[in-house]
């Protein structure tokens, strides 16, 4: 009897979470679906869901149209420009403070934190004029440098929260056997360390990827990624649905990939450990 | 135990980060600081001299000055409320029993991967449009008047965009948190006999109670600060200029730098009115 219900009762969760998952879902399905129509399927009345004539050549004309290479490469570089730089200047930091901690390590670390809150907006003239005085406006090189100062707080955040989950002993012992900072480093540390940093580098790619201030704001033809070459269709190219479905699948499809391999990081490096 | 050589060792690794997160804070903070003394048009005759607080007073004084903090507190208020409460739902849906989880959850957590340009456009024009939108489209179908979303219903609209947005966020970080919730506590109470509603209210709600908070505290910093998705449909017409496009388009559109910056002084109080009492929080958790 007891059994039965649960039974019943699994039937209608499953039910109800696949519905509201795929009413959540559906607008990025739909998104999908549109980049495989033509432009008159795209807007015709009534709506068709799967029953058109599958094309992909909204992707090649998107493709040849607007270099959609080059922004694809923009995005590329700077996000992994960013997390790369970022974490080699973080790796050392977080490295000390999980491991030589100091009575001023908590502060350093809210600190960090703090400059994380600080509005884009608050900065914006100092920043975009330091940039056109120093010949960074619309260049990768001043983007790599601004998305990785604006995510090296979340990125020493959780490399620390990652470093403080390996033992100290383990260092101890290496230690004792006469290891030498330098291997103690490279042949105990890194090791241990290495599914932690990737998964930082993860999260931060991501993040990078879809900064939309900074990299709207300080870039013009040259530099500019994908969330600026997304915003030229805002109008009037974006009536085109087809062509804006298929541009946009190809600007979040390798991060919808990434990021559903990055859930778990995503709480614990989102809340800087405040919901574990 | 660590020595005097292993001190100074980390300082040095250290000092990088340190320095770099130092310049960036302070470097544009005190020059934000010093134009919103100045009156300086870069386009109209550049740096005019000082003011004193006069920025700061006709930032406040402006007709757009109120109606930017009402659409501010629209669209944060109305983007927590609704991710909030659906977000607590979801998570107690998601930790049931049932088929397919993991799939579930990813559809949940992918509009949270889906960079804001494209989630704003994609909802203005093949969900909004008042002509070919899937809205329209609905709408027609029970025979009613198609709705102009992003003019007649503007703030509406932005809200419905970004709490797509950051649902996945609050649901994530909510399931979190009721996973950790011990289940014997949740048997023994319906063992006894209390009824559904009851045990949300007396166990379920106030375990979230803090990570509903974090989820607060955090969307809050990362809303007021929402830019792409009004900059790609509004462009801040229609009542939906918020403190932070107020502020972008004193500085960029209209090249009133002191005015801006003075906007900017305002923003980043206010911004660190909610950061510290999130790092109080983040603060605690250290020590434990």
């Amino acid at each position: 009897m007891a059994r039965a219900v649960t039974q019943q009762r699994k039937i209608i969760n499953t039910a109800a979470a696949w519905g509201v998952g795929l009413l959540i879902f559906f607008p990025i399905l739909w998104t999908i679906l549109t980049s495989f129509k033509t432009e008159a399927q795209a807007i015709s009345d009534p709506p068709v869901f799967l029953a058109f004539d599958w094309t992909l050549e909204n992707y090649s004309v998107v493709m040849e149209r607007s270099d959609y290479m080059r922004f694809l490469w923009n995005s590329v570089i700077i996000a992994g420009g960013s997390t790369l730089l970022g974490i080699i200047v973080a790796v050392p930091a977080a490295w000390s403070m999980a491991f030589v901690p100091s009575k001023r390590t908590k502060d350093i670390l809210l600190w960090m934190l703090s400059t994380k809150m600080l509005p884009a907006v608050g900065v914006l003239y100092p920043i975009y004029l330091l940039f056109i005085n120093l010949g960074l406006l619309d260049t990768r090189t001043g983007l790599v440098i601004v998305l990785m100062l604006m995510n090296l707080p979340i990125i020493v955040w959780m490399l620390y929260t990652y470093f403080k989950e390996i033992p100290g002993e383990i260092l101890e012992a290496a230690r004792m056997d006469g290891a030498a900072l330098k291997e103690e480093i490279l042949y105990v540390l890194t090791p241990m360390a290495v599914p932690g940093i990737a998964s930082t580098v993860l999260l931060n790619f991501i993040l990078a990827w879809n900064e939309a201030f900074w990299t709207l704001n300080l870039t013009a033809a040259k530099a500019a990624p994908l969330t600026a070459f997304i915003a030229s269709y805002s109008s009037p190219e974006g009536l085109f649905y087809a062509k804006l479905s298929a541009a946009s699948t190809m600007a979040i499809a390798p991060i919808l990939i990434l990021g559903w391999f990055s859930q778990k990081q995503l709480v614990s490096g989102l809340t800087f450990g405040a919901v574990k | 135990m660590a020595t005097q050589h292993s001190r100074s060792a980390a300082r040095l690794m250290m000092a990088p980060a340190v320095v770099l997160l130092l310049g960036w804070m302070l470097v544009p903070l005190i020059m934000t600081l010093y134009f919103s003394f100045k009156k300086y048009l870069p386009l109209r005759g550049g740096d005019l001299g000082w003011v004193g607080l006069d920025n700061y007073v006709r930032f406040v004084t402006s007709s757009s000055f109120w109606p930017s903090v009402l659409a501010t507190l629209a669209i944060v208020g109305g983007v927590l409320i609704i991710t909030v409460v659906f977000g607590v739902l979801l998570a107690i849906l998601l930790n049931q029993p049932m088929w397919g989880q993991g799939i579930v959850r990813i559809l949940v957590i992918a509009p949270f991967f889906v960079m804001p340009t494209v989630s704003a456009l994609v909802w203005k024009n093949m969900f909004m449009d008042p002509v070919n939108g899937l809205f329209a489209h609905l709408w027609k179908f029970f025979g009613a008047a198609p709705v102009e979303w992003l003019s007649q219903a503007s703030l509406t609209s932005i809200v419905m965009i970004v709490s797509w947005q950051w649902l996945p966020f609050a649901t994530l970080i909510l399931l979190t948190a009721i996973q950790s919730l011990d289940s014997e506590q949740l048997e023994a109470a319906e063992m006894d006999g209390a009824p559904p509603l009851a045990r949300f209210g007396y166990i379920t709600l106030p375990h979230l109670g803090r990570a509903i908070t974090v989820v607060v505290l955090i969307q809050t910093i990362f809303l007021l600060a929402i830019f792409a998705e009004i900059f790609v449909t509004t462009q801040g017409s229609f009542g939906t200029r918020t403190l932070t496009y107020l502020i972008y388009q004193r500085v960029l559109e209209s090249q009133n730098v002191g005015l801006g910056s003075a906007g900017g002084v305002y923003a980043i109080i206010l911004a660190n009115i909610v950061a510290i009492f999130l790092m109080r929080m983040v603060g605690k958790n250290l020590d434990a």
